[in-house]
């Protein structure tokens, strides 16, 4: 059932951006910007830690997860030190994707060249 | 011709879209990823007996990993092309965005061009997601705390 919740979740929020930049002038850029709010949206009103225990991995993967994770992260650096927590801890669970994109990045862009 | 017939001709000459079919090819390839996802975390977790937390942070290292060595390779806009915004909308876009970005500016050296250009698409993203996490947090924080 995992599968099928985690098909459904990824292809929908797919959907949705597709038929936002088809039909509108926003570029790729506006519409991961908005899931990314979404995401943080859906974790303040607790819905986005149904869709895990739903969709699994499938929840992990799209860009809203990032704005979900952050959210949550805050708010657990608030009630273990207060305001000065959320400075402290917005960006801890994140942190994977973010230096693992930065890593391979860099790695990749002293290996090969541009094409074109 | 003036411009109203230009902007006709324009109009009529440019190819038009199949907007319905980009819908379906996101839909379905953003889901099939979607149930990769799943299995590639489940086959992690069993091989190496993780919880499902580390198996999952493993998972978008290596979906990471992949869409940065596909952009590397050239390949990853010739994809986008095909199964469009499926491939953006999961964290493989977010990483694609980087390393794209990083590699376009190469050539104006390793400070001014990759180290102040690699954030440039990728940047609206962590801006925006931090701003409205922050304020979520204050807004929740006002709510159910005072």
């Amino acid at each position: 059932m995992t599968y099928l919740y985690a098909f459904l979740y990824v292809g929908l929020l797919c959907l949705i951006a597709q038929i936002i930049i088809d039909n509108t002038n926003l570029s790729f850029g506006h519409v991961t910007s908005m899931f990314v709010v979404l995401g943080a949206i859906l974790g303040f009103f607790d819905i986005y830690d149904k869709i895990i225990e739903l969709a699994g991995a499938g929840a992990s993967l799209p860009i809203t997860s990032f704005g979900n994770l952050l959210y949550h992260a805050g708010l657990d650096g608030y009630l273990s030190n207060g305001v000065l927590g959320i400075f402290q801890n917005l960006l801890t669970t994140t942190s994977a994707g973010i230096s693992a994109t930065i890593i391979f990045a860099f790695i990749m862009t002293l290996i090969f060249k541009p094409k074109d | 011709m003036n411009k109203e017939q230009y902007q006709n001709l324009v109009k009529r000459k440019t190819p038009k879209e199949n907007r319905l079919m980009n819908s379906i090819v996101a839909f379905f390839f953003g889901g099939f990823l979607g149930m990769l996802a799943e299995g590639v975390m489940q086959l992690i977790r069993h091989i190496f007996n993780l919880s499902i937390l580390d198996a999952t942070v493993w998972m978008m290292i290596i979906f990471i990993f992949v869409a940065c060595l596909l952009t590397a390779l050239g390949v990853f806009d010739k994809l986008v092309n095909i199964f469009k915004s499926s491939l953006i909308i999961p964290i493989t876009g977010f990483a694609h965005s980087v390393t794209s970005a990083a590699l376009d500016y190469k050539q104006d050296g390793l400070i001014q061009g990759v180290g102040s250009n690699c954030f440039k698409l990728a940047g609206s993203v962590i801006l925006y997601g931090v701003v409205a996490a922050f304020v979520l947090v204050i807004i929740g924080v006002l709510i159910w705390q005072v």
